[in-house]
């Protein structure tokens, strides 16, 4: 037992722990911070796996990033403390049966594929920014550049979305325009 | 020749007073309606009294072709207007007794609202009438033929107000279209043989064509008939007639007595070539005559209604005339009709008369004693009953009567059978005609008579009167004296009968038995109705269901109605929800059930979506490890 | 550096999927089915990164990047339709959000 699989054990749980967390909670704010925490578990999950610029990403975009993001917009929704009591509501025991069901099936289709598939072997050796960068601005380069105008799209998308429309009520479209 | 050049004026006149009628008549005042009106029927019968001096001058048959009418084909009939003796007699009678029927009217018609209307539908009746007879080709014929079917219709329902007379209307319509379909394919037949429709044509090439008595030609002749019994109101379509009576009573008279319903008499009398080549058919027009003339009189015995008395006494004589025709005593036929026109006309008018003096009362055992109240329609009403029961030797039906139950028996076609019909058709006629006028005319007053005709009513019933009397002058029998005009007019169109030899020594005898015929008539009549009081409720009494069946004119259309129109309402009503639709239905309800059922896939429900996107992956994903 | 086998790191994604997809089928709040969503992104991220690392290849880590990519992109647009929705709703439930049914 060497330390990174201990590592690896470790912020493996931890990130398994924090993900069931983010699932059971009611109150949305506290799901966002199991939620950091559990991508914080995954990018040392990273690196003990050899991928240094990955685990860096993670950190920054998604627990940086994204998850600020949705954070930001549960402040702009403004919820009041009936938001959780409702989430309480919804989440009864009943709900869980069915898609419990269906993804233990599925766990044990993907296990089963997984250890009768020939997946072995070890991570031997980390693989560091400068191949990725190499690797990422040389053969993907055009997958780069499509990467920039999803996220592009997504810019305008969210614009166009996002905007508060003036409601503009005339008294025959009433119906009609919202 | 040159007066008939103008043959195609007769039609034309009452064409032109129907087309202005129907433009411009209803901003007209009523005296300018009636001058139109009648008008253009006077100019016509004194344009048919120029071209018949004319025509006697130079008999012979004259081919008037006014232009081509249309071209398909083999196909190319033209408005050719044809003259000879058999259509002269026939436009004389329309244009003359139309000419009198619409002086009458002008002033009967009077207080009605559509007056304007009543005139623009009878010229029209009038001018489809002449084309109908002077057709050259079966095409025009047949337009003629539909074109009084129409006017007929448009005047049964005239008062449409009340839905009786609108259903009366589209009975009468209906029964001659069933007839007018078999004449139609009849045309058809005739058409695919000859390969024209021109009547001249079709008369010299059929006994060529067809060999005597083949069941080619009995068939044309049996649709021809058809057309005929549906037109002129003999069995098994007669029943429209007695319903008919629902128009205004100048109708009645000039359509449903004197003209419209002899053309079946002049379709069969046109075309008897046809019907000479098969004896079946021939006999079939007698055998319907004689049975139609006696069902008719017998209902005519037991009407109540003034006009329907009338009108089963004209479905009775023309009866007369399908007899004549199928013991091939044409010219008897044509006397018949010529003298029929006159009396039924006249009988009409003065029913006319009556009914509005009487307020509209039709039942005539409401009437009596209108002899000493209305004693000029009693001369005119008693000269037309006494020419209707053949009363001997001063009326003209005597004479045209007489006539064709001489050739009933004595014809070489005829025989014993149809004699006797004719014979106790005669006893019948004269027993109905009695009661008549005894119980209108005779009697106590029952109802007061509030109006009294003008003489726009009268002088036609003088003239007809007259008319009634003495037309049967024109042709007597053989033992009487030499003065056969009718059939000697007709001789160059339509072929003598031929008698049975040895025979002309009964005609005395049989003379005498239809007078006995008639007078026993009379006299039971007489006896029934005026001798014994109360006599005939007892009569009644004794045989109240052959009574009823009889006023009931048989029970044809309670026949009809279970065979034809039962069926047909059950099966409209079965059918109610259309059966064939339902398929169609069925296949768009299987669409939209599954329509439905798709949809609810589609509840907008985002959990559900997902439950199918991960139950579908876990699908694939099965089958790609295990399969 | 040393062994971790690769086992290990693909059962985990695995687990946190199955996670992540439970919750995406258990909620009806829009905002915690989209945080399932990053979490289900997050798992496939993370076998492309270990697969990565068995082949001592760059090609995991700029799928990974990829991924990271469109998922920012998904959460911004995400985040704006949910803004639409809450606004014209009033309510994250996505039930009331059923108004384009079949």
């Amino acid at each position: 037992m060497n330390t990174d699989l201990l590592i690896f054990f470790i912020s493996g749980g931890v990130a398994i722990v924090a993900t069931i967390l983010v699932i059971t909670q009611y109150n949305m704010i506290h799901a966002l911070l199991y939620l950091i925490v559990s991508f914080l578990a995954l990018a040392v999950v990273f690196y003990v796996l050899g991928a240094p610029f990955a685990a860096a990403l993670e950190v920054i975009v998604y627990a940086g990033a994204i998850v600020v993001l949705i954070i930001f917009v549960i402040m702009m929704l403004n919820l009041k403390k009936d938001a959780e009591e409702q989430e309480r509501s919804w989440l009864t025991p009943g709900v869980w049966v069915g898609p419990g069901i269906l993804c233990a099936i599925l766990m044990i289709e993907i296990l089963f594929v997984m250890l009768t598939g020939g997946f072995e072997g070890n991570a031997t050796q980390a693989v560091g920014a400068p191949e990725v960068g190499r690797s990422l601005y040389g053969p993907y380069l055009i997958a780069v550049e499509l990467s920039g105008l999803l996220l592009m799209a997504g810019t305008v998308g969210a614009y166009h979305l996002g905007r508060q429309r003036r409601k503009v009520i005339h008294r025959f479209l009433e119906m009609t325009d919202e | 020749m040159s007066t008939i050049e103008y043959l195609w004026l007769v039609p034309f006149l009452p064409l032109l007073g129907a087309l202005l009628l129907i433009v411009v008549g209803r901003s007209m005042s009523k005296a300018a309606i009636a001058w139109i009106g009648a008008g253009s029927v006077v100019l016509s019968a004194l344009v048919v009294i120029v071209i018949g001096i004319g025509f006697l001058s130079s008999p012979g048959v004259y081919e008037i072709s006014v232009w081509q009418w249309f071209v398909v084909g083999n196909l190319n009939p033209s408005i050719e207007l044809h003259l000879d003796a058999l259509s002269l007699i026939f436009i004389f009678v329309i244009t003359f007794v139309g000419f009198l029927i619409h002086v009458y009217s002008v002033e009967f018609m009077r207080e009605d609202s559509g007056y304007a209307r009543f005139f623009a539908c009878l010229n029209l009746f009038v001018c489809s009438m002449l084309l109908l007879v002077l057709a050259g080709n079966l095409v025009l014929l047949y337009l003629g033929w539909e074109g009084v079917g129409l006017c007929s219709y448009l005047l049964i329902g005239f008062w449409y107000e009340d839905p009786k007379n609108g259903y009366a209307a589209r009975k009468a319509f209906i029964i001659t279209r069933v007839g007018d379909t078999a004449m139609l394919i009849g045309l058809f037949l005739l058409f695919s043989t000859f390969s024209t429709l021109d009547i001249e044509t079709i008369l010299s090439a059929a006994p060529t064509e067809w060999e005597q008595g083949s069941s080619i030609a009995t068939l044309a002749a049996l649709l021809l008939l058809g057309g005929a019994v549906g037109k002129s109101a003999q069995l098994p379509l007669q029943n429209w007639l007695p319903d008919a009576m629902a128009g205004p009573t100048p109708v009645s008279a000039l359509i449903h007595a004197a003209t419209m319903v002899t053309a079946g008499v002049y379709l069969i009398a046109r075309m008897y070539v046809v019907f000479e080549l098969s004896p079946v058919a021939m006999t079939t027009v007698g055998v319907v005559g004689a049975v139609t003339l006696l069902i008719a009189g017998f209902s005519a015995i037991t009407q109540t209604d003034l006009k329907r008395v009338l009108a089963y006494s004209t479905i009775s004589q023309i009866g007369y005339m399908f007899l004549a025709l199928g013991v091939g005593a044409w010219s008897a036929a044509i006397f018949h009709f010529f003298t029929h026109a006159f009396f039924k006309a006249l009988l009409f008018l003065c029913a006319g008369v009556i009914i509005e003096a009487l307020h509209h009362e039709h039942d005539i055992f409401r009437m009596g004693g209108l002899r000493k109240q209305l004693p000029f329609v009693f001369v005119a009403f008693f000269a037309g009953a006494a020419s209707l029961a053949a009363l001997p030797l001063v009326t003209s039906g005597f004479y045209s009567k007489d006539m064709i139950l001489w050739y009933a028996w004595a014809g070489e076609k005829g025989n014993g059978l149809l004699y006797a019909a004719g014979l106790v058709g005669a006893l019948v006629t004269a027993l109905y005609t009695a009661r008549l006028v005894i119980v209108t005319f005779f009697g106590s007053a029952r109802t007061p008579v509030s109006k009294k005709p003008g003489w726009h009513m009268t002088l036609p019933l003088g003239v007809l009167a007259v008319l009634s009397i003495t037309t049967g002058f024109l042709e007597v029998p053989h033992n009487f004296w030499h003065g056969q005009l009718i059939s000697g007019f007709l001789s160059d169109v339509l072929p003598a009968t031929t008698i049975q030899p040895g025979s002309e020594a009964y005609e005395w005898l049989l003379q005498l038995v239809a007078v006995m015929a008639t007078l026993v008539g009379v006299f039971i009549g007489y006896y029934i109705y005026m001798a014994t009081p109360g006599l005939h409720e007892i009569v009644k009494m004794k045989m109240a269901p052959l009574h009823g069946l009889m006023q009931a004119g048989w029970g044809f259309d309670a026949l009809y109605d279970l065979l034809f129109v039962r069926p047909v309402t059950w099966m409209a009503r079965a059918n109610r929800g259309d059966i064939i639709d339902g398929i169609y239905t069925g296949i768009a309800w299987v669409t939209m059930a599954a329509n439905r059922a798709f949809a609810m896939t589609q509840n907008g429900v985002m959990r559900w979506y997902v439950l199918g996107i991960v139950v579908g992956a876990l699908l694939i994903i099965t089958l790609g490890i295990f399969v | 550096m040393n062994a971790i086998p690769i086992e290990y790191g693909l059962i985990l994604a695995g687990i946190l999927f199955m996670l992540g997809m439970v919750s995406v089928l258990i909620r009806r709040n829009i905002i915690f089915m989209l945080i399932s969503v990053e979490i289900m992104l997050n798992a496939a991220g993370l076998a492309f990164i270990v697969a990565g690392s068995k082949w001592t290849q760059a090609d995991g880590q700029i799928m990974f990047i990829f991924i990271l990519t469109m998922a920012a992109a998904e959460v911004s647009v995400g985040l704006a339709l949910i803004l639409q929705i809450y606004h014209q709703l009033k309510t994250l439930d996505t039930d009331a959000a059923n108004r384009m049914r079949g």
